[in-house]
């Protein structure tokens, strides 16, 4: 009988590990692998040559039944031509019926160009994926800025989906399972390159990873009006610890970076705890942070839409409430 | 150098009304270029400023009134439009949109250099037709471009913000590239841009004119369908509004997230 597999494509971050997407895609796979008959999970990864060994610990007791090996130099850094020219007829003798890519820059400038040469459907930034009482993929997203959910099927396969790292959490249990793993041959000699890469310039990684392993977030919007309220922002974030991020109003007038933006077109995030100062809760900041635990609004205007997503708010300047809040903060740690 | 710029007329999702039904209300909405395919524009612009010889065609895939849209784009710079229009379009997915838009790319403009995409439209949000464009016409992409470094007949040299950091890539032409938002003030139509603007002649053409059929486009040619739409929920239903700021540090508290509990 055949097999329905599931194909998750593995990144590998600039500095090669696996990006923390990757396993949020295979707890996900697991779950959806109860509703097939015969399912297997497997991934394709590409990387540099000798590399493969330090990886198979990730995988280990995971539930994955097999992992696809492509080894070459040229895939040190990302590059849209060598890694879609090698996956695209890799996929075609797989066949799998589901392949996921996380919605990172990288899987959503590899996925688009995969299902379109393969003729399949692809849906983007899923936040929930099910299988439907007809063995079809579901993929729910958001869409219009995030105030509509649509759930989409794909009639072709591979059924293709994309999801944002943070939506769904990773791996806990041990499964107990024997992973394959499978060398296929990697032969890059018939692409002539068209694009070059001249130069990189690498984030700070540490505002990046921060962001997505702060279990406590203080954003900024405008209502912080200049450097030195981020400042103060920055003050309360020591004293809670946590980490600093901004709305693009705050972007915009130039008091924050971009690399902190947090929403449509900045970062998702799903801290525990989530506090917005002089942020107004337009939409688009909203998708961003919606799947925190629990946001604190801090606004002068009661009217702004930033109360109606929060769980607690108070109402009144940031610029009084909070330093008062950093100071009572140092005052509980004294006490301790 | 010839540059296609691909626009897209969209609701405008900053203004999204619901019906009692929880449907978006689609009467009396006000529709916007994708504002991303302004910054697509603005980056052709860029181009024709440093480049000679430089001709813009602004492409969308829309109804008829989407030719007001071309107009305007016309008066800010660009050269010439085309509006692909057809009943049989409707309800396309990116797959068959990308298929209708290369389609005619190839039938009527296969001499371009550059094709340049917003990075994605606000009412999909899917920042796919770009990629799929270049996969149909077999040319590189590369997708969330900030800005140009250099650029000459044969190639561009791009700045790239990815999720780990900024890359400078060399590309030559043909190709495509998907643009985040432009850091320079919107040009505004100029005089002489309106005046060619109302006497520029949209060319217009339906499915028979890019020869192809209708299970290739529209609903028919879409590889996805929507099964379901609903509006989003609301997650917290139970705020809470302190009127203080001892009431509020208190609650933080309870949050049972602070280090030293
Ligand atoms: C396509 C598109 C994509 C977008 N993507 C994003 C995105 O990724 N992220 C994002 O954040 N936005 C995004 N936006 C922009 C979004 O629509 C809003 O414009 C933006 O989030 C507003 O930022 P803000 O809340 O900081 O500023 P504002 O809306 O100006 O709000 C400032 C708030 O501060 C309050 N305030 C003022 N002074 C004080 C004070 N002293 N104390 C307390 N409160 C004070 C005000 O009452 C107000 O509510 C996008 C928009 C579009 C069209
Ligand atoms: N109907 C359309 N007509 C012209 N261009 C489009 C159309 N749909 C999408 N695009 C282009 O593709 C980009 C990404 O759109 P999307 O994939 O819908 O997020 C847009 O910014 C446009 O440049």
């Amino acid at each position: 009988m055949n097999k329905n597999i599931i194909l998750i494509y593995a990144e590998i971050t600039p500095d090669f590990y696996i990006h923390t997407v990757v396993f949020e895609l295979i707890q996900k796979a697991i779950e959806l692998s109860k509703s097939l008959e015969n399912p297997s999970i497997e991934l394709i990864m590409l990387t540099p040559q000798g590399l493969i060994n330090g990886y198979k610990e990730g995988f280990e007791n995971n539930g994955v039944d097999k992992v696809y090996v492509l080894e070459n130099e040229k895939f040190r850094h990302y590059s849209t031509e060598y890694y879609s020219k090698t996956i695209i007829p890799i996929i075609e003798e797989i066949q799998p019926e589901i392949f996921l890519l996380g919605a990172t820059n990288q899987g959503r400038d590899l996925a688009p160009r995969i299902s379109s040469s393969l003729h399949t459907g692809l849906t983007a930034d899923c936040i929930e994926l099910q299988i439907n009482e007809k063995g079809l993929l579901a993929a729910t997203r958001p869409t219009f800025g995030g105030q509509l959910m649509a759930t989409i099927i794909c009639k072709n396969k591979p059924q293709m989906a994309t999801v944002r790292p943070k939506v769904f959490k990773p791996l806990e249990n041990i499964i107990k399972k024997e992973t394959q793993y499978i060398y296929k041959e990697v032969n890059l000699s018939s692409i002539n390159p068209q694009i070059e890469l001249i130069d990189i310039i690498k984030k700070a990684q540490t505002t990046i990873n921060d962001l997505d392993s702060s279990d406590i977030i203080v954003a900024g919007g405008k209502g912080m009006k200049s450097k030195e309220g981020f400042e103060l922002l920055k003050d309360f974030a020591n004293a809670i610890g946590g980490t600093v991020a901004a709305s693009r109003g705050a972007v915009d007038i130039g008091i924050a970076p971009q690399e902190i933006q947090i929403g449509q077109t900045g970062k998702t995030v799903s801290p525990k705890l989530y506090i917005a100062c002089g942020i107004s809760g337009a939409i688009q900041h909203i998708v961003g942070m919606n799947n925190s635990d629990k946001i604190i609004a801090i606004n002068s205007d009661s009217n702004a839409p930033i109360f109606e997503n929060c769980d607690y708010g108070i109402v009144g300047d940031a610029f009084d409430i909070i330093p008062k809040l950093t100071n009572l903060l140092k005052q509980k740690k004294y006490k301790f | 150098m010839k540059i296609l710029v691909c626009i897209k007329q969209v609701p405008d999702t900053t203004d999204i009304k619901w019906t009692e039904h929880n449907t978006i209300q689609r009467e009396g909405v006000e529709s916007i270029i994708n504002p991303f395919d302004v910054y697509a524009l603005e980056f052709a612009l860029n181009i024709k400023k440093q480049c000679n010889n430089v001709h813009i065609i602004a492409i969308t895939m829309g109804p008829p009134q989407a030719d007001e849209m071309l107009r305007k784009a016309i008066a800010i710079g660009c050269d010439d439009g085309i509006l692909l229009s057809d009943k049989k379009f409707a309800g396309a997915d990116t797959y068959a949109t990308s298929k209708t838009i290369s389609q005619a790319i190839k039938k009527f403009s296969p001499d371009f250099d550059l094709i340049i995409c917003g990075q994605f439209a606000v009412d999909g949000d899917t920042a796919q037709t770009g990629p799929s464009i270049a996969s149909k016409l077999d040319i590189p992409q590369v997708t969330y471009v900030k800005s140009i470094e250099n650029c000459d007949e044969e190639s561009i040299t791009v700045k790239k913000e990815s999720d780990y950091g900024i890359e400078i890539l060399k590309i030559k032409f043909p190709a495509l590239v998907c643009v985040l938002q432009q850091d320079n003030e919107p040009t505004r139509p100029l005089i002489n841009g309106i005046i060619k603007a109302q006497k520029a002649s949209i060319k217009t053409l339906n499915m028979s004119d890019i020869e192809l059929n209708s299970d290739d486009v529209g609903i028919k040619g879409s590889p996805t369908y929507v099964s379901k739409a609903f509006r989003a929920p609301n997650k917290r239903s139970e705020k809470f509004i302190c009127t203080n700021c001892n009431e509020l540090f208190e609650k933080i508290c309870q949050c049972g997230v602070l280090n030293n509990e």
